[in-house]
């Protein structure tokens, strides 16, 4: 509460800006990760490899999404230990999950000095009515969306980039493309939309309509937006950043592939000149197995995607 | 006059976006060839590691020192101030791969991790002199590097001070003990480096200051360029993030 009396709605910015850490420079990080890959590491020779692939950072984990839907139980934030090794590891940012609401595992994680704060439905969530609110935080916050409405409300919580969900651990891409398409196919209706009819899009859409309005200015997320959940080849990771994303989180894609090192580098390369046909085939070549997908017609595989809203 | 920005991973959208505010079309260069059809190259902020990696891939390194030692412009900015010196310190393991020209040596990641990036109003008499408006500019440093030392032969163009606290915390303490004031920004020659980022800011006083550097060599050698080469599909219009600095 401002000791003056004075009750700001939403402070200067179309965003809250939080005295501490201000929303620029939250942004600015996820902006420098632009046109990179995110990739998922256990522990920290898996962290050199995915550095010397060309990770743009790495996120730290205990159990790759696969494993824990495997193994089964309760996912939740990893050894601070492991994440602090996986710092030493590596000169590129380090990421890592918290639980869906559990504001305390993020407190810990910034205190480990972590780069960015994934708060992840792919973990078991902690609360099911409310995320974290990001603002108190100095750290900044990926957050998963599937649609436009959830992705600007967690950007009205804090958020500082915004990652699809798509369906973690499968390796299964349809999940992944139907949020893109679902995020984007918004924008472009918002974009042709009368401004009138913005109150009753916002209304419909349960979004705040100042970030609506900014979103239809814009053309685009007001921040920056990543693909996940069930990237597993370069082909994949091209097809998110045609579609319109600004760079790729690889969960266990890479790892659970035939060929770690390899796999990884080709995606990795696959981003970047993702517009290329020619390139894309070069280095789709000759990459050993890809992960064992998931078939999501099963109605017995749970969806982590629909563990929040 | 045409501006190629390197796009190989980073902040090099913002960079078109900011010259797009100038008038001036960016391209986006990725491969050593395109390097021909330009006249000067931006490389953008971004991460050093996975730039450097994606340009050795494609062997671009022998075509950027070339570029470099032609004269032409360039302008680093965070990763690619570090791409443009001679030395840096801090480097993962096995080290990367440096293009060099810019007689500095560089402190990758000077400030931190993400908690210890801040925005700063940075002292710029050079520019301000040069471009007009304030005195002043609002830097952002994202886990930014910082400039230790430079040679003779280059020109100081701002510094940020460090309170003792910050400089205790870098992972740098032995050299950084009794410093107070580190380099950020620096030109020499037709090469110009930034620690922070102007692209992410309104002010496009860097971008235009860097474009008239450009121009000054155009004149010289009066070389007359083409835009091609241009990978992104023709028509496509891409989307600015919004700009969180006024």
């Amino acid at each position: 509460m401002d000791i003056s009396g004075a009750v700001t709605v939403y402070g200067n910015g179309a965003i809250t800006e939080t005295k501490k850490s201000p929303f620029s420079v939250k942004v600015g990080l996820a902006q420098m990760l632009r046109g990179g890959v995110i990739m998922d590491v256990v522990n920290a020779d898996q962290a050199r490899i995915a550095e010397e692939a060309g990770a743009c950072a790495v996120m730290a984990l205990e159990r790759v999404p696969a494993d824990i839907r495997a193994q089964g139980g309760v996912a939740r934030m990893s050894d601070p230990q492991l994440i602090k090794e996986i710092k030493q590891a590596v000169t590129i940012p380090v990421m890592a999950k918290a639980r869906i609401g559990h504001f305390v595992e993020a407190q810990i994680l910034e205190a480990v000095g972590i780069d960015y704060v994934d708060e992840s439905e792919v973990l078991t969530p902690a609360d099911d009515v409310n995320h974290i609110n990001k603002h108190n935080f100095r750290v900044p916050f990926v957050c998963g969306c599937r649609n436009l409405g959830e992705a600007l409300r967690r950007i009205r919580e804090g958020a500082a980039m915004i990652r699809t969900k798509g369906e973690a651990g499968t390796g299964n891409i349809i999940e992944a493309v139907r949020h893109v398409r679902s995020v984007m196919g918004d924008i472009r209706v918002l974009r042709n939309m009368d401004d009138d009819e913005v109150f009753a899009f916002a209304k419909k859409i349960a979004a705040p309509y100042d970030l609506v309005m900014q979103t239809k200015q814009l053309g685009r997320l007001p921040v920056v937006h990543f693909a996940a959940g069930g990237v597993a080849t370069p082909a994949d990771a091209a097809l998110m950043m045609q579609l319109g994303c600004d760079g790729v989180f690889v969960g266990s894609g890479v790892f659970k592939s035939g060929d770690p090192a390899r796999r990884a580098r080709a995606i990795v390369q696959a981003v970047t000149h993702y517009n290329d046909p020619e390139l894309l085939a070069e280095v789709s070549c000759g990459l050993g197995d890809a992960m064992v997908g998931i078939n999501l017609n099963d109605d017995k595989v749970e969806r982590y995607a629909n563990r929040s809203e | 006059m045409t501006v190629g920005v390197l796009a190989l991973q980073g902040s090099f959208n913002e960079h078109i976006a900011a010259l797009r505010r100038l008038g001036v079309t960016g391209l986006e260069i990725r491969r050593a060839e395109q390097l021909q059809s330009i006249a000067a190259l931006i490389i953008p902020g971004g991460e050093s590691t996975t730039m450097a990696k994606l340009a050795e891939c494609h062997n671009m390194f022998p075509a950027l020192r070339k570029f470099v030692k032609m004269g032409k412009p360039v302008w680093g900015t965070c990763a690619g101030l570090i791409f443009l010196a001679n030395k840096a310190i801090g480097q993962k393991a096995g080290g990367q791969e440096l293009v060099g020209g810019l007689d500095c040596t560089v402190h990758r990641n000077f400030f931190g991790s993400q908690i210890q990036s801040f925005e700063a109003d940075l002292s710029i008499p050079h520019l301000a002199d040069k471009e007009g408006g304030p005195s002043n500019f609002r830097g952002i440093f994202i886990r930014a590097p910082a400039i230790l030392e430079v040679g003779p032969e280059v020109e100081v163009l701002a510094e940020v001070s460090v309170p003792s606290n910050k400089a205790t915390n870098s992972n740098s303490s032995e050299c950084s003990q009794e410093l107070n004031k580190v380099i950020v920004a620096v030109k020499q020659g037709n090469l110009l480096g930034t620690a922070f980022h102007p692209e992410l800011t309104a002010d496009t006083r860097w971008h235009s200051y860097f474009l008239k550097m450009v121009s000054e060599v155009g004149e010289a050698t009066s070389s007359v360029v083409t835009a091609s080469g241009d990978s992104s599909a023709p028509g496509e219009h891409k989307y600015d993030l919004p700009i969180f600095l006024p």
